[in-house]
């Protein structure tokens, strides 16, 4: 569903804004996702019809109001299914005309419920709380739009017939369900992130809406730090986005971006956000890596990084989320605060252990060290590696041009 | 809603369990039973004999194909059901934690199907 064709911007805008909030509304209403969309797509399409005049006051009241008789047309006319639907008397006692604060949390729990497949909590989430058509959904993640119709539609129906709830889970759960709904939305934001593949445009967009995603998270949950933290951490990286391919997109390093080009007002709002979150508590995995895009995106020079404590942050993230990777860039940062050597030795303690095997970024990164050390043969060699194993096309760019620079006569006859 | 919790466990891991854990396991078992009758969760409950003692039955044809075992060769096997009466997935998933088996087996939940009554 999209906003009406030829929609005035007014209807178009509040779509845009005000979707999610009322698709959550009436989901408590009529119980029953499917249900509620289309009747939102019906008030939508009846304020198109009639606001011709002009737009009333509370545009936002007469669409949700309008659904909702819509809903009790429904429910008299036997349309809605009684045991999915509402009653009756719910509908008609409901003259709010607004869908309560806590409405869009309870979706995020049931579009984020662990009982769904990773993907179909990603098209949900954004289906309904972002607003997205199913057709830019598909676009986004580069799958038929039947594909992800079908998609939507099983998700919807296991939500129904499975009984997942339409509630905030209790305080012993909530922890760890919050931690599901941040895992989609950072799914989100590395889908359009990560990629290299795609139209720029749309990755961008879905950058967007997964920030715009964690902002509302962040509303709706204000007593938690670490949807801060994710906030934090996704207006951080998505502050250097234009900086991190070339022309050809080619892959930039951090080291070699135009600091110039990054994004001085996300930067701003992401580093006060990591202020907030770090100094509420002890931060988590989402807080610490926005601690550590902070602190890379505060250096005015790449020479000017504060190595030694993003290397003390990814010391407290191992704790917390003790993963190869983490453990990687630990090495990387240990190599820039105190020296190649000794970072080279904790690539080479983690390469020993086989874990990460397959991640070419571990041959990448011992190489990048044995070229400071000027140990160019055995750079070579882990270069070649990396650039085995690595699939993704830019990344394969980067590394053959590295191997490329180390192995042209220049080089070599500058080292003799 | 009703659920039925499909308990599905490593068979020979527990015929190799000694007679003083599979008295444990029994009794956890009745502990956990006598909860959920007592929270008003319990519809019906039982532990099935061993797959050796399963036998499939097919028609092809109007004519009846009776083999020894099972259909599949899994690695876990049906070990009993728990059927339940919920609130919502969530209740039943935080049941199905609960059944002893869940910490070395593992449990399917599955919604029954509400047959809309004739008229």
């Amino acid at each position: 569903m999209t906003p009406p064709a030829n929609a005035p911007e007014s209807i178009d805008r509040l779509y845009r804004s005000e979707y999610g909030r009322l698709l959550a509304g009436l989901v408590r209403l009529v119980r029953d996702l499917q249900v509620a969309e289309d009747l939102l797509q019906e008030a939508f399409a009846a304020a198109l019809e009639q606001w011709h005049a002009g737009v009333p006051e509370n545009a936002a009241g007469w669409i949700y109001a309008t659904a909702r008789h819509k809903a009790i047309d429904r429910v008299r006319r036997r349309v809605v299914e009684s045991g999915h639907g509402a009653s009756l008397a719910d509908l008609e006692a409901d003259r709010n005309d607004a869908p309560a604060a806590e409405d869009p949390l309870r979706l995020f729990f049931t579009c984020c419920h662990p009982a769904l497949a990773a993907d179909a909590q990603v098209a949900l989430t954004l289906r309904t709380l972002g607003g997205l058509s199913t057709e830019e959904i598909a676009r986004a993640f580069l799958v038929s739009q039947a594909t992800m119709a079908q998609r939507l539609v099983r998700a919807k129906t296991k939500i129904r017939d499975a009984g997942i709830p339409y509630e905030v889970p209790s305080a012993d759960a909530l922890e760890e369900r919050v931690a599901g709904v941040m895992a989609t939305i950072y799914l989100v934001f590395n889908e359009g992130y990560s990629a290299t593949f795609g139209d720029a445009v749309v990755r961008r967009e879905l950058c967007a809406d997964a920030i715009r995603l964690g902002r509302l998270l962040t509303e709706l949950l204000p007593a938690l730090v670490e949807p801060r933290g994710l906030l934090a951490l996704m207006l951080l990286h998505d502050s250097r986005r234009d900086t991190r391919q070339d022309a050809l997109g080619g892959l930039v390093r951090l080291e070699d971006q135009d600091r110039s080009r990054w994004d001085r007002a996300q930067i701003a709002e992401g580093a006060a956000l990591v202020e907030q979150a770090l100094r509420a508590g002890p931060p988590g995995p989402y807080g610490l890596q926005a601690a550590i895009a902070a602190l890379h995106a505060q250096a005015p020079l790449a020479a000017a990084t504060d190595w030694p404590q993003i290397a003390a942050l990814y010391g407290l993230l191992l704790q917390a989320q003790p993963t190869p990777v983490v453990e990687l860039n630990r090495a990387v940062a240990v190599a820039m605060a105190e020296g190649p050597e000794r970072g080279l030795w904790l690539i080479d303690a983690l390469d020993a252990r086989g874990d990460l095997a397959q991640y070419h970024w571990v041959s990448a990164a011992r190489a990048e060290l044995l070229t400071r050390l000027g140990r160019d043969a055995e750079a070579v060699v882990a270069y070649e590696r990396a650039l085995a194993l690595a699939t993704n096309d830019a990344e394969r760019r980067f590394l053959a041009d590295r191997l490329q620079r180390l192995r042209s006569p220049e080089k070599q006859a500058s080292g003799k | 809603m009703q659920y039925l919790l499909l308990i599905y466990r490593e068979e020979a891991a527990a015929e190799r369990a000694t007679k003083g854990d599979q008295e444990a396991m029994h009794n956890e078992y009745g502990a956990f039973t006598q909860a959920i009758i007592k929270s008003g969760h319990f519809k019906a409950g039982d532990a099935l004999q061993p797959i050796r003692t399963a036998t499939t039955v097919r028609v092809r044809g109007g004519k009846a194909l009776t083999t020894d075992g099972p259909f599949a060769e899994t690695k876990e096997q049906l070990a009993g059901y728990y059927l339940v009466e919920a609130k919502n997935l969530d209740e039943a998933i935080g049941i199905a934690a609960r059944i002893p088996n869940a910490r070395d087996g593992s449990i399917e939940v599955r919604p029954i199907m509400v047959m809309a009554r004739p008229a």
